[in-house]
Parts: structure tokens; C-alpha cells; sequence
């Protein structure tokens, strides 16, 4: 099972959990309707065409409402820290959730106990809320841009609002930043740092850097970085070992971009509806052929 | 008494940041919105405080405290209860703490602007004045500020930390007002 988690900005919404499925660009879980806006329906919106473009079953996901005041997150963290084990999901991806400690300790040693522990994917608050923890190394992929990877480096901060080495920073700086995040277990195994240059990293080391097509409008549009997110999780539960997917959703996602032609008032639901076109475009390269040792997630 | 510290606050004017040897203390809130709110009244008020990143010790997750001159506590809690919006606790502190990031960054895009403080970007069309973009972030109020602001004129919309709830919100509220000059 692929397992998104992260809140909506509804207030009035409750817990909602189940398959996800895209009609009319919408999504929905069961019958209730989401818009592919910004956030966590941006990832779950990229996530369920991943899967259904690799003929998957949908994504299971669990959402409420919530506009910062927690109240969504909490029943979020709660709910999983109570079905994880049943649920036995093979990878997951936790978005926009409160950072909270208390909460994410109760959720982290679920996932400690259950028996086969899943792949493990967070961004946005709950990325900020695993590194503040101490316990970045227990998770397994980490998508930060810039902005996050330097509040990743900086073992003193817990939160990017307190960061302010990377604001003027030069673009041979990114890999010292890396490497410190890793060093002082800032991050997991895994990470993709999204920006004008993406770098795809494995255990501190930059193994693959991307920067073409160069889209400079996408910096603006909120949103794409969730698409990358919900990519790579969709990528990495259909069999991709983790490098390959984090490659193939960044160039998918500059393609996308590409595609939407966009200007810096574009919204993400332009660049999302073009994310099929562009995994075609790489299917051929990255795709076939991969399809016999990519059983490892998908079967757990 | 109130009059007593305008006149003291009239002679301390300029940089917000504190001396070294200067005693202060932190309000502490259960949330992030109660930090700004806290902020508005003592702001409005005229006390000399800021919002600032709390101490090891007592960070749950999604936080701001307030720092203030200890010389001015019970002047700072009398206003605060009279508003109802007293403090979980006030403690003194004496170490570094973080500060928040107080630099923005713009980027020109011929007829949009962008503007970002630590994690927020905020994007709007030069010509119109209108928020076009948010981008950034990762608490759950981002998505609800986008909601919210985008499709609005930067002057006539709500700002965000009269919106927001968080951390993230407080940074957008940092871009948004640096937005508001370059557009002045």
C-alpha cells in the first residue's frame, strides 16, 4: 500500500481516509470531492497518476482539515499512530502536517514497532518536525528546496524561519550544506533538494544534479514542489529504486513545467494536468525494462 | 502609568534587538497565533518587544515567544490580562536565543515580483498589484493563506498574520510587508 498523509485547508473537514481516484480533475476519496490546489492534494494528485500510469492500485490517504491550528494534524498523528500497524503500508509519504514533538513521538514509535518497516518519504511540516526531532536518519527520503536544506544543516534550528545562511547563498555552497545536513543527521539516506539546480543525494553525497529544462516562472508557482514529492513516492512504491525515482521525478516535473509554458501567475493544476504527457515522454528511458527487479515496495 | 512608559519608550527608540547585560524575558503562548496576537496589543501599546525563536527547552514543534525588557514585566502582564491574552508563562532568560529571519530576497520577473523571507515566497503582478503566487512552506495554513490572498490587491487583503496561525504564516507576513514598501 501506497499511504499519503497531510491536511487540507477546510476547517470544517473531519478525518477522511480511503483510496483516492481522479475524475474531472478532482480528486476523490470515496465520494467526496478535492481540488488539486497547492499542499496535500497537490502531492496526492501527482501520486494517483503515477500509480495509475503504472497500472498500481490508487494511493490510500489520509486527510482533515485544518488551517494551522493543528486540530487536523493532530487527529492525522493520531490515526496513524493507531492503524499503521494494520494498515501495513510498504511506502508513505507525510506532508502538510503541524510540526508538533509530542505528536510526532506517539506516530514514531508506531512506525518503530510495525513489522516491516515502510519507505519512508516527508516534506513540508512534518520534514520539519522529523529533523527537529533527531530523528531524520530514521526516515528514508527527504524533499527540501534550498530554503530546508539550510534549516537541515543548521542543527540549532528548528524551523527554516530561523535559518539565514542560505538567503544569499552561492550555488557551490549546496553541497556543504548537504553534506553538514547529513553529518549532523539532518537528514535520511535519501534526499532531493528541489531548486534551480536539483541534487539528488544519497548518504551525504550529490549523485546526480539537474537543471534542464530550466523553467524560471516554476520557482514561483506554489505547488511544485509537492508534485515532486507525490511523484516520488507514486515512483518509489511501483518498484524504482529510490535514485531513479528521485530522477525521474524531478525531470518530470521540469517537463511538466515546460509543457504549461508558464508565467509566474500560473497555478500548479496547469503544470499538474501535464505530468502524464511528461512521464511519457521519459517512460521509454525509465520505465520500460524496470519493471521485473522493481518488486521490493510495491510487495513489501 | 501607561503615560509613564510611552514617555520611557519615546527615549528608547531605534534597533528592537537588546544589549548585551540587558535583562529580558520570554512570554510563552500554546500557540503561534497567541504569540501574535500578544504582539499586536503590546506592539500597539508601544512596548519595545519582538517575536523570537523559544529555547531548547520548550520548543513543541511550531513555535514563536516574545521577548521583552524584565523591567517592564508587570506593566507588559497588566495590559495583557486586561485583554484577556495572559501568558501560559513568563520566564527571564539570559543566553542567545535564535532570532527569525529579518532578510528578504526579491527576484524580478519583468511584470511579477517575487519576494522571499526564509521558507515564503510571495509573488505579485507589478502592473495590477495583485498576489498572483504563495509559494514555500510547510504548515497546514500555507495552503489556506494561498486560498485566501491569492487574486487579491496586496493593499485591500488581510495580512497574513492576521490570517495565518503558524511559523510559516509569521514569514510570509515578513515578505508581504517588505512587498507592501516596494510597491509604495
Amino acid at each position: 500500500m501506497l499511504l499519503l498523509a497531510g491536511t487540507i485547508p477546510d476547517p470544517g473537514l473531519p478525518l477522511i481516509y480511503g483510496r483516492v481516484r481522479i475524475k474531472d480533475d478532482r480528486l476523490f476519496i470515496g465520494e467526496r470531492p478535492f481540488y488539486l490546489h497547492r499542499g496535500t492534494p497537490s502531492m496526492i494528485g501527482t501520486a494517483a497518476i503515477v500509480c495509475h500510469s503504472l497500472g498500481l492500485e490508487e494511493p490510500y490517504c489520509v486527510i482533515a482539515g485544518d488551517i494551522g491550528k493543528g486540530d487536523g494534524s493532530k487527529l492525522i498523528y493520531n490515526y496513524l499512530a493507531e492503524n499503521i500497524h494494520t494498515l501495513k503500508p510498504t511506502v508513505c509519504s507525510f506532508h502538510y502536517i503541524m510540526p508538533d514533538l509530542m505528536l510526532h513521538h506517539k506516530l514514531f514509535c508506531a512506525l518503530k514497532n510495525i513489522e516491516a518497516k515502510p519507505f519512508l518519504v516527508a516534506d513540508a511540516g512534518y520534514m520539519y518536525i522529523a529533523k527537529m526531532s533527531g530523528c531524520a536518519d530514521f526516515y528514508d527520503l527527504f524533499t527540501p528546496d534550498l530554503g530546508e536544506l539550510a534549516f537541515l544543516a543548521d542543527e540549532n534550528s528548528p524551523h527554516p524561519f530561523y535559518t539565514r545562511g542560505f538567503i544569499f547563498h552561492r550555488p557551490d555552497e549546496v553541497e556543504d550544506f548537504i553534506t553538514k545536513a547529513y553529518k549532523t543527521k539532518g537528514t535520511p539516506r535519501f534526499l532531493l533538494v528541489k531548486g534551480h539546480t536539483d541534487f539528488i543525494c544519497e548518504n551525504g553525497r550529490v549523485m546526480k544534479t539537474i537543471d534542464e529544462p530550466n523553467i524560471e516562472a516554476l520557482e514561483c508557482i506554489g505547488g511544485t514542489g509537492d508534485t515532486i514529492t507525490g511523484m516520488v513516492a507514486g515512483l518509489i512504491y511501483g518498484g524504482h529504486q529510490p535514485l531513479d525515482a528521485c530522477y525521474i521525478s524531478a525531470m518530470a516535473n521540469r517537463i511538466a513545467g515546460s509543457l504549461a509554458n508558464p508565467t509566474p501567475a500560473t497555478q500548479v493544476m496547469d503544470v499538474i494536468q501535464r505530468i502524464p504527457e511528461a512521464l511519457k515522454t521519459l517512460r521509454k528511458e525509465h520505465f520500460n525494462g524496470r519493471q521485473e527487479n522493481i518488486k521490493t515496495h510495491r510487495d513489501g | 502609568m501607561k503615560g509613564e512608559m510611552k514617555i520611557r519608550r519615546l527615549f528608547s527608540k531605534g534597533s528592537e534587538k537588546y544589549k548585551e547585560g540587558d535583562f529580558r524575558g520570554l512570554l510563552v503562548y500554546p500557540s503561534t497565533s497567541d504569540v501574535i496576537l500578544a504582539e499586536k496589543i503590546l506592539k500597539g501599546e508601544g512596548y519595545k518587544v519582538r517575536v523570537v525563536g523559544p529555547p531548547p527547552h520548550l520548543r513543541t514543534g511550531c513555535d514563536l515567544v516574545i521577548e521583552f525588557p524584565l523591567i517592564e514585566q508587570l506593566g507588559i502582564e497588566r495590559i495583557l490580562k486586561e485583554k484577556g491574552r495572559a501568558p501560559l508563562n513568563v520566564i527571564p532568560i539570559s543566553d542567545e536565543i535564535l532570532e527569525p529571519i529579518d532578510l528578504c530576497q526579491k527576484k524580478d520577473f519583468g511584470d511579477y515580483l517575487m519576494i522571499r523571507a526564509a521558507n515564503m515566497k510571495l509573488i505579485i503582478d507589478k502592473r495590477t498589484k495583485q498576489i498572483v503566487n504563495i509559494s514555500g512552506g510547510g504548515c497546514p495554513d500555507v495552503p489556506y493563506l494561498a486560498e485566501m490572498l491569492i487574486g487579491k490587491n496586496l493593499k485591500e487583503t488581510p495580512s497574513p498574520k492576521d490570517l495565518g496561525h503558524t511559523v510559516c504564516a509569521y514569514a510570509l507576513h515578513i515578505a508581504y510587508e517588505d512587498m507592501l514598501k516596494e510597491v509604495d
